[in-house]
């Protein structure tokens, strides 16, 4: 390769940064949007979610039903509106559930003894010796309906993943130079985690955890979709597609707008999580990525 | 020579694995509350008296504590006895072992389909690194990572079978007309994650520093491609792809179901609507064993194909 000037290096990665944070920011408001979107859905719905009016069943898209209506005459646009509130908010909810666990988990047996890191270790690589939704379909059976159950399912098998993260960023953390002074300058073991491994385990976790918010959406949504999540009559992207498939023939509006829905706001949070990881380390982070396997 | 100990080492490992395996679903089918007396009763619409429910029991040995009803359950495991369904009244095992070869087939099929998607068009991607191409694939990865894949069953299911009738809606048997659509949907899904490795399992090649060597040489681009660094990924190519087999074993519940394919993971989906737990049960077990296996035989794949890292674990 041609060395470049030390000046034009200069250049180009200013210019890349600020691409970085341009793209960062606009995803960033977008998220935002929809999250808002999410937070006051109940005041953007044109219609109640849940009315039922039988004269106006099946209406095809149009001026006053903008994504048409269902069987019951229910506002489509409306329960897309409020099913983003269920879709999205449980998923952030799964996703902060899972990431502070999890790395909790991962700490702990990084810094606290043999013992621990085995039992823990342990239980993480038994929940990850299921393959993907089965062990998540057994817990969300054994609860019981409902989207509280179907993310506690999901949460009950995806936290090892950020686990085993946790604990190898700890090991790493742990033998570097500053964690030795530290350690000499007679910090307590609880300021050494909460002062030096979380702060620098944390751009990480972060990272994975944005990455991981549409994954959990889609999960969410298949639970549902297959009766073990919301019920009805909540409005929820992926029980809405189950409810509506048999009419994929006749109305297919009823189907493909919750799946829209779920589309846009997946990609959404994958476009900004792919912006978090480029900007805060554009190298390591995305190799790192790329190489893990699911 | 280090290969046996490592072997040997692997395959100790999946002793602790299966009894954590077995636990952990024993255990939470219990918590369930699974009554296997009361549920049978139900199921033949009794009421029975609670002396009658206590002989049961005893009968069944539920009335002993929860370690030897374990230790029980694991000998009918080991033995292919998991119990009957409370639905049914079938055998469990030989119930789960009838549907499992349409699983393994569309797994199959999906799997095959996946490598034939993802490798030429991770390698195209690789090669166009950063040209139209390249964005182009990307944005389908992209696209496809972003779709549920009940979603992109039911689009599939508008557009080939409904719009332009290629396929039918509803398998009809186990055939491969109808093995097309859930083949493809699951694959569809598997590409996407699968095309990026390949992309970066490539490029990671492409920057080794023997590429540069051979065009020194003038040697033809397409030769350094083909015979090198194809050749050197090819190892990573397929232990990534064997590994992927876990999410889509996962993935067939919903396929199934939506498209009415008749095994295993379609099982399972109706057992849980009707709270069939030994059925349940025998899926959960069935499936984190056979996943367990797949991965052990990909570890010992990867060894063996792979000098390089045979070599790294034997110099002392």
């Amino acid at each position: 390769m041609r060395e470049r000037k030390p000046q034009a290096e200069k250049y180009l990665q200013s210019k890349r940064s600020n691409h970085m944070k341009a793209r960062l920011i606009l995803f960033s408001v977008l998220v935002t949007g929809l999250l808002l979107t999410a937070v006051f859905a109940h005041w953007l719905c044109p219609y109640d979610p849940n009315q039922q009016n039988l004269d106006m069943a099946l209406q095809a898209p149009s001026l006053d039903h903008l994504l048409g209506t269902d069987r019951f005459g229910r506002d489509m646009l409306s329960r897309v509106i409020m099913g983003s509130r269920t879709s999205i908010l449980s998923a952030l909810v799964l996703v902060g559930i899972i990431s502070v666990a999890g790395s909790m988990a991962g700490v702990v047996c990084g810094c606290c003894g043999k013992a621990a890191d085995t039992v823990i270790m342990g239980i993480a690589d038994i929940c990850l010796a299921f393959p993907g939704l089965v062990l998540a379909l057994a817990v969300a059976a054994v609860l019981g309906g409902g989207v509280h159950n179907a993310v506690l399912a999901l949460a009950a098998v995806s936290w090892p993943k950020y686990a085993r993260l946790a604990r190898s960023q700890t090991l790493a953390v742990k033998h570097s130079d500053y964690m030795a002074a530290a350690q000499l300058a007679g910090d307590t073991r609880r300021q050494l985690i909460f002062r030096h491994i979380l702060p620098n385990i944390a751009g990480q976790i972060l990272v994975t955890a944005m990455l991981d918010v549409g994954t959990m959406m889609m999960e969410i949504a298949a639970l549902s979709f297959l009766g073990l999540g919301a019920k009805a009559p909540t409005a929820e992207w992926g029980s809405m597609m189950s409810e509506g498939r048999s009419m994929l023939q006749t109305y297919p509006w009823v189907v493909l707008t919750p799946g829209i829905g779920i589309f846009l706001a997946v990609a959404l949070f994958n476009l900004l999580g792919d912006a978090v990881r480029d900007y805060l380390d554009p190298k390591t982070i995305q190799r790192e990525q790329e190489e893990t396997v699911e | 020579m280090f290969l046996r100990t490592y072997l040997l080492k692997r395959l100790l490992l999946l002793i602790p694995m299966v009894l954590g395996i077995t636990f952990l679903s024993f255990a939470m089918m219990r918590v369930a509350g699974s009554d296997a007396v009361l549920q049978q009763a139900d199921a033949a619409g009794l009421a029975l008296s609670q002396e009658v429910l206590e002989a049961q029991r005893a009968e069944l040995g539920l009335d002993q504590p929860f370690l030897v009803q374990y230790g029980r359950w694991l000998g009918g495991f080991l033995t292919g006895d998991l119990g009957v369904s409370y639905v049914s009244g079938q055998d469990v095992f030989s119930t789960f072992v009838s549907k499992l070869p349409a699983t393994l087939l569309l797994t199959g099929v999906s799997v095959l389909l996946t490598a034939a998607i993802s490798i030429p068009l991770g390698i195209l991607s690789a090669v166009r690194q950063n040209r139209f191409t390249d964005y182009l694939i990307r944005l389908c990865s992209f696209v496809g990572n972003s779709l549920p894949n009940f979603f992109v069953a039911l689009l599939l299911m508008y557009l080939l079978s409904v719009r332009f009738s290629v396929f039918p809606v509803i398998s009809q048997g186990i055939g491969w007309k109808s093995a097309a659509l859930p083949a493809l949907t699951l694959s569809i899904a598997m590409s996407a994650k699968y095309l990026r490795q390949v992309r970066a399992a490539v490029l990671n090649e492409l920057g080794q520093e023997y590429v540069i060597g051979e065009k020194t040489r003038g040697i033809r681009f397409s030769a350094t491609l083909w015979k090198s660094v194809l050749r050197s990924c090819l190892v990573t190519l397929v232990t990534l792809l064997a590994l992927s087999v876990g999410s889509l074993l996962g993935g067939t519940a919903v396929v199934e179901s939506i498209f009415m394919w008749d095994g295993v993971g379609k099982l399972a989906v109706d057992s849980i609507n009707m709270r069939d737990y030994p059925m349940i049960q025998a899926y959960v077990v069935w499936m984190a064993v056979i996943y367990a296996a797949i991965n052990l035989v990909t570890d010992i794949l990867y060894r063996v194909l792979d000098p390089r890292i045979r070599l790294e674990g034997e110099t002392p």
